[in-house]
């Protein structure tokens, strides 16, 4: 199906839909800098999936800790908020 | 933004009336960080972004390639680029005086930034008061060395060498 | 005399709160108000400025913590925008009800949805109906200077109203030019301490916020009309007041460009009157009587000026930076219902542009000035100009 992006105010009379699903559009565009998670370190406390202000952690079968490339916007609080200090921001080339 | 502020700074040092403001929207990794400024002899009342610009200053390389920096300048304007190529060797079509610098060593050699993210923003604008034509290297100078947060006198330093060492191509030998 | 500094539209806001020696600040952050607060903490923290800065979780706290603070005298300030301001909307009735003379920064910035970081003035155009003193600034130094007056004229006693000030997203509150900042000894002198009449105080009995029947109700909301009509005095006062002293003055409510015998004139609001200034010179350069005539202060309405600018032009366009299901945008709305009393009815032409950040472009502006020119007699129209439109028959 091929998907307009709006243009005019007639392409918007039907309201606010989204063109794009979110998971091909994502979030990530905004990250200069990005988590990674040392699962040797990792207690599973849940506290980076927590506080993830864009639900861009998620949490696998095992209950570890892994981050949603496409959505991440590398805010850096799961790094400032880990409790066993497993997560280090990176910056990315 | 940094730029386009001791921009400012320097122009209004001399007396003329400034107008910098940063791309108005969200910056995103992929997308150049812009910023414009107005610099006038009359007080600014034009409070719109900038289309058309006068002179267009690229201080990445890199975005030559993909991104169309010089669209909408205006015909018989200036194009100064950061980079170690020369004028006649860019390769960008544009109607109008084309300097080029190399910011990136002029910044290194002067610990300014790192290897990876050298921070070539004052060098640049002492290549910008040598061709602009309408800002000096003192003034410059006096701006870097009051509002650079961090190494004034490096910042400085750069500033000078750039000035001495752009190069438009009526300068290109051989 | 002050310093010239190149500063950002924020800075200005919070250079003039410091040197207004604001005594409590609670705001919350919201793009594109949020270096305006980061610098009053700053100066706070730095101990340039003796204040209490209380951190609170969303803007209605925050403007519940400046009218509790207000309530026991103290002089205070607080910025916003956009969902920030929305947010605080019930509490601005209860400013102007507790007669606090609260002065607030707002960045106009568009409102939600669609989710907008740029300019329109939608948000405070909805706070119109509150009781709030309202200025629209359309430079740097103006917001400063605009500031510096609002604390002085909102304290009056027979005053007694808050105060919003405000100023474009990016176009004004992070674009850098010269600004004047005055000495403190000067701002000292222009305002002094806040009176502290009215005020709670331990040992006397007051209360704020009564329950009321309808035989006093309106009676009470009488009080804020007449305390609203007072403050145009006082914004007068105030400003050749400042004038006098600081030696810079923005025309009181209207300021009128080359609009007396004008073919056409428009009302502008904000930076869309500064680029609207260079259009009217270039017009007139070609041979286009046009002028211009900045609203500034929108609340308490400038009736009478814009009764008086009937009278100099066949031709009245308003040009609204927000959309308010009126006929017409809100700005509009005032200036036909002003005018509708006077003895002269010129042709008038509402534009609605520049909202969401819309750059207002010269030539768009000028579209505006061709459509008033090409217009004959009476009666009103509604347009929204740089529309982007499907085209006919696709």
């Amino acid at each position: 199906m091929k998907r307009k992006a709006p243009r005019t105010a007639e392409d918007l009379r039907g309201g606010l839909f989204a063109t794009v699903p979110t998971d091909e559009e994502g979030t990530a565009s905004w990250r200069t800098i990005t988590p990674v998670i040392d699962l040797s370190k990792c207690t599973r406390c849940n506290v980076c999936w927590k506080f993830c202000p864009d639900v861009a952690i998620g949490l696998d079968g095992e209950g570890f800790p892994y981050v949603k490339m496409e959505f991440c916007k590398g805010c850096g609080i799961c790094e400032h908020e880990c409790v066993p200090r497993a997560i280090a921001m990176v910056r990315e080339e | 933004m940094i730029a386009a502020e001791l921009l400012a700074r320097a122009a209004f040092r001399e007396g003329k009336s400034v107008q910098s403001f940063p791309f108005f929207g969200v910056e995103r990794r992929g997308a150049p960080v812009t910023a414009f400024s107005r610099i006038d002899d009359r007080p600014i009342r034009l409070r719109t972004s900038i289309t058309t610009p006068d002179i267009v200053v690229v201080l990445d390389p890199g975005l030559l390639k993909g991104v169309p920096v010089t669209a909408g300048a205006k015909p018989g304007g200036l194009l100064l680029v950061n980079t170690e190529r020369t004028p006649d060797r860019l390769g960008i079509p544009f109607d109008g005086r084309v300097a080029t610098v190399d910011a990136t060593s002029i910044a290194i050699a002067h610990g300014l930034g790192s290897l990876t993210q050298p921070i070539v923003n004052t060098a640049i604008l002492g290549a910008l008061a040598r061709v602009g034509g309408f800002v000096g290297i003192e003034s410059v100078v006096a701006a870097i060395t009051e509002a650079v947060p961090a190494k004034p006198e490096e910042n400085a330093a750069a500033a000078r060498d750039a000035y001495a060492g752009v190069l438009t191509p009526a300068e290109v030998v051989g | 005399m002050g310093t010239k500094e190149i500063v950002t539209g924020n800075y200005a806001q919070s250079f003039a709160a410091k040197l207004a020696r604001v005594q409590v600040i609670s705001a919350y952050p919201i793009t594109p108000q949020t270096t305006i607060v980061e610098k009053l903490a700053e100066f706070v923290s730095e101990g340039e400025l003796d204040a209490d800065f209380i951190k609170v979780e969303s803007e209605h706290s925050a403007l519940q913590a400046c009218l509790s603070a207000s309530a026991v005298g103290a002089r205070t300030y607080t910025a916003t925008s956009s969902q920030g301001l929305l947010l605080m909307h019930e509490l601005l009735f209860w400013a102007a009800g507790q007669r606090a003379p609260v002065v607030m920064g707002v960045v106009n910035r568009a409102v939600a949805p669609p989710w907008s970081i740029w300019t329109d003035h939608t948000d405070t155009m909805a706070q119109r109906d509150t009781g709030w003193i309202q200025v629209y600034c359309e430079s740097n130094q103006e917001v400063l200077d605009t500031t510096l007056m609002a604390f002085r004229f909102a304290e009056r006693d027979d005053v007694r109203l808050p105060a919003m000030v405000t100023e474009d997203a990016f176009y004004l509150s992070h674009t850098v030019e010269a600004v004047d900042i005055p000495e403190q000894r000067e701002v000292d002198d222009f305002l002094p301490p806040r009176p502290r009449t009215h005020v709670l105080e331990i040992g006397k009995i007051g209360r704020l916020g009564s329950f009321m029947g309808p035989d006093l109700y309106m009676e009470f909301r009488y009080s804020l009309a007449e305390a609203m009509g007072q403050a145009r005095r006082a914004i007068l006062d105030a400003e050749a007041e400042f004038e006098r002293r600081f030696h810079r003055s923005y025309g009181g409510f209207v300021e009128l460009y080359k609009a007396d015998g004008a073919d056409a004139v428009l009302v502008t609001m904000g930076t869309a009157t500064s680029t609207a200034r260079e259009v009217v010179d270039d017009l007139r350069e070609k041979g286009k009587k046009v002028g211009l005539a900045k609203l500034r202060v929108f609340r308490p309405f400038p009736a009478p000026e814009m009764r008086a600018l009937a009278g100099l032009t066949d031709r009245l366009g308003v040009l609204d930076r927000s959309y308010g299901f009126g006929h017409g945008g809100p700005a509009y709305l005032e200036v036909v219902g002003s005018v509708a009393g006077g003895p002269r009815k010129p042709l008038f032409r509402n534009f609605i542009g520049g909202l969401g950040g819309r750059d207002l472009t010269p030539p768009v502006i000028e579209g505006m000035f061709d459509a008033l020119l090409a217009g004959d007699g009476d009666g009103d129209e509604v347009t929204w100009p740089d529309l982007h439109r499907a085209e006919e028959g696709t």
